[in-house]
């Protein structure tokens, strides 16, 4: 790593973004973010979905201009994007009409490069990536992997200084980012790759271990750094190593803290997060936390699982894991505890429950802890006609939140008031009713 | 051809809002405007040699040719116009809220009952010159081509993929750039597909556009419409069926030389990133690809027309305030709103000033709103008899792959066939059978436009879920059962789409059937159609602006009342 008095390659400086929406509070997706990228360091952001990493990226990027704080770019502000960074997407976002040559060529072409120079580039960044023999074939034609290093190639040929990635293996299947990973580190090892820093978003704990030289954790509700960690092991990475393995179970441990780790000390005594009428909910089917519970009350777990352990028997990644941890404990239903979930009396009930208890149980927790759900209930039950429109809960919702969390958070009450028959829902009519419910439980 | 979407239909959009009555004004003051204009320069224009048909079929290639150069000067008009409003009406919000609703208004008015005011218009512009009457024709083609390649273009840049957009926006693309590298290929199948049904629309105009008759005035453009309009005029029938065969040849060719290939072409800019199954390669687009001497040379253009597209003109984007973020200045708000109420004053004086000065009475527009009534009953019995027979045999053709893939093709050939060609024939025969011309001149409505409904039934039938089929085998799902329950709720979005084509283009097809004519026997039936061409052979300005008028707004109201909410259930409801 280069000496800390070099200037920074890039800085992040008390950056707020939030969502405005008319004479109402704001909903922060990011609050007072700092971060600073240095010469020659591969830097993770690890957060869950929604905790504001892909927005601070898109920050970095030039993209979204931040409603508060700033960014400087080797000491300059960021107005745009800058010339000197690129980014690879997790949807790869190739053009389908342009062949691989084409797709890789583009920032060159932008840049106005002779047409001689940007195919001699465009050439050695195809090889080098481990295309070599696909430049004439279009998007369609390759796979998954194979799109992904196509991305790569197009960011590497401009040869930034800084390269964005953005969840870049998550769209994979396992065995191929595997492959890109390792590749990857490979050609940074080496020194073959034509940038000076990299930053990765993900929400895979395992993957910002094998990568990056220094973590950052985000926390959601606002998005926040909430820990940094650097990352002492040397290039290639083993993951079955003791040390690797125990820094995983340290950073579930960080991700399942109730409440934040506060950056600074003043705000130690930040209250328990209470859950109000406008607390975003995750869209978690009711059959994934039926059995999520089902496996934690049966064998070896017996009611307490450690996350990492569970997440590789389930084939989960913490992103997926994490919100079904989360919604058991919103219902009271399961506790989230020191990379550890563990059952809750009730959830043992709901777990030895037949079909129509359990949905008793859900009904009950869900009018005891999630206000959204309750109020609806209340609306209908104070109608004449017992029904109400959702979309006056959507705006109301909207004015605490983004309207895509609005949408995420109504589908979901939707979804786990159906499966608990406090009420119905007319899709086509968005409305909410009482029709074939039994309103005497 | 699957890709069936009603550009104007897919937005959410669906009742009449302020917005709409903004343009439908405006629009109406523009044909006022156009009508002022006219009566002075409403004088006879010398009869040039230039205009005179030779009823020779020899002479029938060279008036083909004349008649497809019209179409191409349209289609190039209609280009340049589409890549120029969509993008305006996209990038500007506040443009957007007056320029869409006003694409939808002018895709509904009769473009037929409009030609007399832009005929008399272009020939003013150009006194006692052909070139008048050439602009006119373009002009009345281009009017009935440009708004849904627009609408498609604009429907395109509306939906852009975010993370194609990301890319040209973090890669630096200039605005130049990222149109030709992102946003003219994204819109391209929708707009060929566009380009495909406005060409076969525009046989129908262009071949109405070339003999215009206006109060005493009747001019005559050298084309393949004229030429029938001549012969029509001297009862002369062997010179009607060579038009015809003349006609049938250069859909043909055109269909063959032009659209196979570029459909072909645009299935390449389809977004989807899996190949899906590809067509079989149009034989001028393989010859294309593998000649090489051809291949060199589309090469060459190909190369050059993607040097202007790289060229670096305007400045790469700026970064985008969060959603919400951006407050949009009051003043300009409070400009915007201005400009458009002095428009819509100004239209409406017009409009006023017109009624007080010609004496339409209430009377007159309820003459014409009765006799609109008339023409909807006959649109409506058209479309659901046509339905009748068409949906039960589109089905049983789509059903089959053999089949359907033959019947595409014909239907599309028909679909373009300019219907007016045919028309003498059946005037003909209600002539010579003493027929009731208000029962037997209406299926001439529908002539034309009847096969958007079999070829977009075939197209939802040959699409329906192969596992589908087989789960109504399985469970013996038979007869009426089968009918109601499988196959009619799986072909309904695309016979939706084909059923407002054929509407759309009825409505049009009114003010030429609804009156036709065999030498000296003019044949007549009830309707605005026929009210609106009385008002032309007149000369009755007044009169047609108020036949226009009245025609555009019951186009409008089917459009909100009717065909909207099916198309918008069909997606809600019933797509796979």
């Amino acid at each position: 790593m280069d000496a800390a008095s070099a200037m920074p390659l890039l800085e992040v400086r008390g950056c707020r973004q939030s969502y405005h929406k008319d004479s109402s509070a704001d909903l922060l997706v990011l609050d007072n973010v700092n971060v600073s990228i240095a010469s020659g360091e591969i830097v993770g952001l690890l957060g869950r979905s929604g905790s504001g990493k892909s927005t601070l990226l898109r920050i970095v990027a030039g993209l979204l201009t931040p409603t508060a704080g700033e960014v400087l770019w080797q000491g300059k502000p960021v107005t745009g994007p800058a010339a000197g960074v690129a980014m690879v997407f997790q949807s790869f976002a190739l053009f389908p009409w342009l062949t691989v040559q084409e797709n890789v060529e583009l920032g060159l072409e932008a840049q106005g490069i002779a047409r001689d120079e940007r195919e001699q580039r465009g050439e050695a960044a195809i090889d080098l990536i481990g295309l070599g023999g696909y430049a004439s074939a279009y998007p369609k034609e390759l796979s998954g992997g194979m799109r992904q290093r196509v991305g790569l190639a197009r960011a590497l040929v401009v040869h930034p200084d800084l390269l964005l990635m953005d969840e870049p293996f998550s769209a994979l299947d396992v065995l191929t980012a595997e492959t890109l990973r390792t590749d990857l580190i490979d050609l940074w090892s080496e020194g073959k790759l034509p940038v000076k820093s990299v930053l990765i978003v993900t929400h895979n704990i395992e993957e910002a271990v094998l990568l990056c030289d220094r973590i950052l954790v985000f926390s959601s509700n606002p998005g926040r750094v909430a820990s940094e960690l650097t990352v002492p092991f040397a290039h290639p990475r083993n993951r079955l190593d003791p040390a690797f393995r125990q820094m995983v179970d340290d950073i579930y441990a960080l991700m399942t803290r109730r409440v934040p780790v506060p950056t600074h000390a003043a705000t130690a005594a930040s209250p328990a997060q209470d859950v109000t009428f406008a607390t975003p909910l995750h869209p978690v089917s009711t059959n994934l936390l039926a059995g999520l519970i089902e496996t934690l009350a049966g064998a070896p777990y017996d009611g307490r699982a450690d996350l990492p352990a569970l997440a590789g028997t389930l084939q989960l990644e913490a992103d997926e894991l994490l919100p079904l941890g989360e919604a058991l404990q919103l219902l009271n239903l399961g506790v989230l505890e020191e990379g550890d979930i563990k059952l809750t009396d009730i959830g043992r009930d709901f777990a030895l429950g037949d079909t129509d208890s359990r949905k008793t149980i859900f009904a009950s927790a869900l009018r005891a802890h999630v206000p959204l759900v309750s109020a609806i209930r209340r609306t209908l039950d104070e109608r004449w006609n017992h029904r109400a429109s959702a979309v006056r809960f959507r705006d109301e919702l909207e004015d605490h939140m983004s309207p895509d969390y609005a949408e995420d958070t109504l589908r979901t009450a939707i979804a786990w008031g159906r499966y608990a028959e406090l009420y119905n829902y007319d899709e086509e009519a968005a409305q909410f009713s009482l029709e074939d419910i039994d309103t005497a439980a | 051809m699957t890709n069936t979407v009603h550009p104007a239909l897919a937005m959410g959009r669906r009742l009449p809002n302020l917005w709409d009555a903004v343009a439908f004004l405006c629009v109406i003051g523009l044909i006022l405007a156009f009508a002022h204009v006219t009566p002075d320069t409403f004088k006879p224009l010398d009869a040039p040699k230039a205009l005179e048909i030779d009823l020779d079929p020899s002479n029938l290639p060279n008036y083909a040719l004349r008649t497809t150069m019209r179409m191409f000067a349209a289609l190039a008009a209609s280009l340049v116009f589409t890549f120029t409003y969509a993008p305006l009406a996209a990038k500007s919000r506040r443009g957007r809220l007056v320029m869409v609703p006003l694409l939808d208004v002018l895709q509904s008015v009769p473009i037929l009952g409009f030609l007399s005011f832009t005929t008399v218009f272009f020939m003013g512009l150009f006194p006692g010159k052909v070139a008048g009457l050439e602009l006119a024709a373009i002009f009345a083609v281009f009017t009935s081509q440009a708004w849904n390649m627009a609408f498609s273009f604009y429907q395109s840049l509306t939906t852009l993929p975010a993370d194609l957009d990301e890319v040209t926006r973090s890669f630096r693309l200039t605005g130049w750039q990222r149109f030709w590298r992102l946003e003219v290929p994204f819109g391209m199948p929708g707009l060929v597909w566009n380009m495909m049904l406005s060409m076969s629309g525009g046989w129908f105009f262009v071949v109405a556009a070339e003999a215009i008759t206006l109060g005493d005035n009747k001019w005559t453009l050298p084309g393949i419409g004229s030429y029938v309009s001549v012969a029509l005029e001297r009862r002369d029938l062997s010179a009607v069926l060579w038009a015809i065969l003349t006609m049938l040849a250069v859909i043909l060719l055109y269909d063959q030389l032009l659209f196979r290939p570029l459909v072909a072409w645009s299935a390449k800019f389809r977004f989807e990133i899996v190949a899906g199954a590809t067509a079989q390669e149009p034989w001028l687009l393989r010859t294309l690809r593998r000649t090489r001497v051809l291949r060199l040379a589309g090469g060459v253009m190909v190369d050059a027309l993607s040097r202007v597209g790289t060229l670096r003109l305007g400045g790469p984007a700026r970064a985008a305030r969060a959603e919400g973020a951006a407050r949009p200045s009051r003043a300009a708000d409070v400009v915007f709103a201005a400009v458009v109420g002095v428009v819509v004053l100004a239209a409406l004086w017009k409009i006023v000033s017109f009624i007080a000065s010609n004496n339409v009475g209430l009377l007159d527009v309820a003459e014409a709103f009765a006799l609109g009534g008339v023409t909807l009953v006959r649109v409506m019995v058209l479309i659901a008899l046509a339905s009748l027979f068409w949906v039960p045999v589109g089905v049983w053709l789509g059903l089959r792959p053999v089949w359907s893939r033959r019947v595409q093709v014909v239907a599309q050939f028909l679909a373009a066939f300019p219907a007016n060609l045919l028309f003498p024939i059946f005037v003909v025969l209600i002539v010579r059978f003493h027929l009731n011309s208000d029962i037997f001149l209406t299926p001439l409505m529908i002539l034309g436009t009847q096969w958007y409904i079999l070829f977009n039934v075939v197209a939802g039938a040959s699409a329906f879920p192969g596992d589908l089929q087989e789960v109504a085998k399985n469970f013996r799902v038979g007869g009426w059962l089968w009918w109601r329950r499988v196959i009619l709720p799986g072909i309904f979005p695309f016979y939706v789409t084909g059923a407002i084509t054929a509407s759309g283009g009825s409505w049009n097809a009114a003010i030429v059937s609804e009156v036709a004519s065999w030498g000296d026997n003019k044949l007549s039936a009830h309707g605005l159609g026929a009210y609106i061409a009385h008002a032309t052979d007149a000369g009755d300005f007044p009169r047609i602006v108020l036949g226009v008028a009245v025609m555009s707004l019951f186009v409008v109201s089917i459009n909100r009342v009717l065909w909207r909410p099916l198309y918008s259930y069909a997606t809600r409801r019933l797509t796979l």
